[in-house]
């Protein structure tokens, strides 16, 4: 009973806060896909509710049939079964009929999988993540380079981080330092692992991104962010004990912001991660003025 | 190598020249059982091996839905502690490498120690000679070896789980996969070599037996059934026979690699030595893909029995059937790379798995419309065994369209290593393949044992069964799409809702199984005599002409096919 409740009452909390400034991270009883906070993330949504137009029906009418089959063929209602065993028409027609829809999932598809797996313009910003179990390192790539751990938040940490908010910095999410990107840029993101390490995989689900992280390979994908936020995503690669402790979080910010964090971040990370985290604050409470 | 030889002289001359007296001469329970050469015993042996293993499988995976019934660790560090000695956060540590080491055994057992065994080791192993008119397999002692040796590959892998993975911690934890570097360096300790092992020496068990199908259905089938007369089953498993032959030795290549690179200081996969991770990904998903057609293809065939037998109809569109079965064999080989969409692999390679995937769909869905077309006309009645292939349809087909939408690259991207996969696996597998099992165990239960089951507690199984399995996987759909990772022995609260539901229906699904072994109780204790043929006239293949249990050697006199 006392899960219940719980789950009511996050459900409930969670309405109260739904107001878009959180949708960057798993709901409770969600039923669907996260909300896109990219381009390629608006694709994917669109395409997985296409193909439920195709594969919804299909099951339904299966369904259907095997009803049909059950009360109209059932040995009280049809003592005598009839002899067919063959119809090379009906044949043809459920050999060919699912080639056609094929075909109509197919070119979205294509058109899908050629977006995500081509960089748009030449990146504003290149990063490097490398994993490690069970951590990730986000290098950033620059004349000056900037680079940091990022590890999951423990629950000593959150008062002097300034993280104690729950709902902003859910359990098993919430990391020690974020990825912090500019929005509306096109990021480049450059995955691998430790050369001795083991598969990790780089997933950030609002954004349509996951990649593995493999030692000595260096694997490339890219993301637009188009809103600003906090984002959540998890390691998606069988890595060991700690597989489920070593999230991933990107904050997306407007362009002075990341330049002014960018600046600050190569000499004093925490110091720079404060200022940030004021300036989004602030800035959320217009967001949600806006929104209204 | 001189004594068996002569032995098995010997015991074909009694079993051919003087079957009488060999008949009322009963065999000893140890030269019966452990000795045995006859097909329909080694099935038997076969069964109740998958029963055992299947209820251990099954075991492991409820424990894990307890543990992810709530969010945080409810039960694996006291699990740890208990069967380990683990104490204070070493039982933490211990008990998620343990939950670890319970996914991969869970999936290892029962792909290779329950499915495997109960559709191929088992019910083809009685069947298929029976259906082609056989007296026995073409190599009865080879059949023989087959199963001995898959019981001590049981042993090894559960073994495994006892003693040292990665440092400090027991077991492999890699899942079923065994993905290096995680399995070389990453578990330097001795359970991930037994492991292997268990995996070599089923292998070997399984291509034994292939080789044993193979021989057997193209060799001594009766006269005048030609291939195009042959029974679905026995169609169903001559393709996994090939499958098992042409992918087995890939995955064993593959994992004798890890064996040297691991112990022996090669570098297949070790990128510092040159080698490539990916490498092991290619090789062992060339037989991985292959190996989910094996672990349905017999299904396949059985539920077209069944659906033929209880409509007292024809399998519909025969040939069509039969060839759908050789192009999902054959597809099955060439699409390898599905299930690697996100190791960076170049925008054409993962255009052509795309679209290889998806061919797949279209012989399938032959098949689905096939099956209903068999009943459509039909007098169908609700036999237990129709009622669990009616579920394998309908199940299977929600497992077919979510593998469609997983098939397109650009999707599961979103929903790789997700619970959507866990959700569309288990829909084919779980509630595809294991109803098969379960719509075969009813349909031949009579003819192997000569006992009516009871239809009363039959029918409650599969309705606690359906239920129940559905309860599980159906809402991991949900958790998968909002980005729920596999694996995972903890997650975000917001998960928490669906996963209660899915751990609920797994203790139903458990109370299922316990529904199953009592029915199993009943018939053998109640023994209503089931007679040769309880099915009536749609039961046309040959078992159902023998007497129930069929005799020690069956079809003396060959059976001729008009």
């Amino acid at each position: 009973m006392t899960h219940r409740a719980y789950a009511v009452l996050t459900a409930l909390v969670c309405l109260l806060f739904a107001s878009g400034a959180y949708a960057d991270q798993p709901r409770p009883w969600q039923m669907g896909l996260q909300e896109a906070a990219t381009p390629i993330m608006h694709e994917i949504r669109w395409f997985e509710q296409y193909t439920l137009w195709f594969i919804v029906p299909i099951t339904l009418f299966v369904l259907l049939l095997l009803i049909i089959v059950v009360m109209k063929f059932r040995a009280g209602a049809n003592p005598v079964p009839s002899k067919t065993s063959h119809n090379t028409a009906i044949e043809v027609v459920w050999t060919v009929g699912p080639v056609l829809i094929l075909l109509f999932l197919a070119i979205p598809s294509f058109n899908l999988l050629t977006a995500q797996l081509t960089l748009p313009q030449t990146p504003d910003l290149t990063l490097k993540a490398t994993a490690t179990q069970w951590q990730w390192n986000y290098e950033y790539q620059m004349e000056n380079p900037v680079a940091f751990d990022s590890y999951l938040l423990k629950d000593e940490d959150r008062a002097s981080l300034g993280k104690e908010d729950k709902a902003v910095y859910p359990r098993l999410l919430a990391v020690d330092n974020e990825m912090v990107v500019p929005v509306n840029k096109v990021v480049r993101l450059l995955v691998t692992a430790a050369p001795t390490d083991v598969i990790h995989a780089f997933a950030m689900p609002a954004f349509g991104v996951k990649i593995d992280a493999v030692p000595g390979r260096l694997n490339e994908t890219w993301f637009k962010a188009e809103r600003e936020g906090l984002y959540y995503g998890q390691c998606s690669e069988l890595c060991g004990k700690d597989h489920a402790y070593m999230p991933i979080a990107i904050r997306v910010v407007a362009q002075d912001k990341y330049d002014a964090w960018i600046a600050a971040a190569g000499s004093d990370l925490q110091g720079a991660n404060k200022n940030l985290m004021a300036a989004a604050d602030g800035n959320k409470a217009v967001d949600v003025a806006a929104n209204d | 190598m001189a004594g068996p030889s002569a032995h098995d002289h010997h015991a074909h001359g009694t079993a051919h020249d003087d079957h009488h007296d060999h008949a009322h001469k009963p065999l000893g329970f140890f030269t019966r059982w452990f000795l045995s050469t006859n097909h329909k015993d080694i099935g038997t042996l076969y069964l109740i091996f998958a029963i055992i293993a299947g209820i251990i499988g099954g075991g492991l995976s409820i424990a894990m839905r307890a543990e992810l019934q709530e969010p945080g660790i409810q039960i694996f560090h006291g699990l740890a502690s208990l069967v380990y000695g683990f104490e204070g956060d070493a039982a933490i540590d211990g008990g998620k490498h343990m939950f670890n080491v319970f996914t991969t055994a869970h999936a290892l057992i029962m792909i290779f120690f329950m499915v495997m065994p109960a559709l191929i080791g088992g019910f083809a192993n009685w069947m298929v000679p029976i259906m082609i008119g056989a007296p026995d397999m073409a190599f009865p002692r080879m059949n023989n070896i087959s199963f001995w040796l898959i019981v001590p590959a049981f042993l090894l892998l559960l073994l495994s789980m006892f003693v040292e993975g990665p440092a400090g911690a027991y077991g492999v934890g890699g899942g079923w996969t065994l993905y290096p570097p995680f399995s070389t360096t990453g578990m330097p300790g001795p359970a991930v070599d037994l492991a292997i092992f268990a995996i070599h020496v089923s292998g070997a068990s399984s291509i034994l037996g292939a080789i044993n199908f193979i021989t057997t259905i193209l060799n001594m089938r009766a006269p005048g059934m030609t291939l195009h007369k042959m029974p679905l089953f026995a169609w169903a498993v001559l393709i996994t026979a090939f499958l098992l032959l042409l992918s087995l030795p890939v995955l064993a290549g593959g994992i004798t690699m890890l064996l040297t690179d691991r112990n022996f200081s090669t570098a297949f996969f070790s990128p510092e030595g040159g080698g490539d991770p990916i490498l092991y990904q290619h090789l062992f998903w060339f037989f991985g893909h292959p190996e989910v057609y094996i672990l349905i293809l017999p299904g396949f065939g059985i539920v077209s029995h069944i659906i033929a037998t209880f409509s007292r109809k024809p399998v519909f569109g025969y040939l069509g059937m039969a060839y759908a079965m050789v192009a999902i064999g054959a597809v099955g080989f060439i699409v390898w790379a599905h299930h690697m969409y996100t190791v960076g692999m170049s925008l054409d390679t993962q255009r052509y798995f795309v679209f290889a995937t998806m061919v797949i769909a279209v012989p399938t869905g032959v098949k689905i419309f096939s099956w209903i077309a068999t009943m459509w006309g039909g007098s169908i009645s609700f036999r237990t065994p129709m009622i669990w292939a009616i579920g394998f349809i309908f199940l299977f087909t929600v497992g077919g369209v979510t593998g469609v939408q997983l098939a397109n690259a650009g999707l599961d991207r979103s929903l790789h290593d997700t619970y959507y996969v866990v959700a569309h696996f288990h829909y084919v597998l779980s509630l595809g393949a294991v109803f098969a099992i379960f719509a075969a165990w009813y349909y031949w239960f009579p003819k192997m044992f000569g006992y009516m089951y009871s239809e009363k507690l039959g029918n409650l199984h599969f309705w606690v069964m359906f239920i129940g399995v559905n309860l599980v996987f159906f809402p991991q759909h949900f958790l998968g799409l909002a980005g729920m990772p596999r694996r995972y022995i903890d997650y975000p609260d917001a998960f928490a809702g669906w996963n209660y539901v899915s751990s609920l229906g797994s203790y139903v699904a458990g109370f299922g199984v316990l529904i199953f072994l009592y029915t199993v109780y009943d018939a053998f204790a109640k023994k209503r005599v089931a007679g040769n043929n309880p099915w009536g006239d749609g039961a046309t293949t040959l078992e159902w002409q023998l007497s129930s249990p069929p005799p020690f050697h069956q079809w003396e006199q060959l059976p001729r096919i008009k």
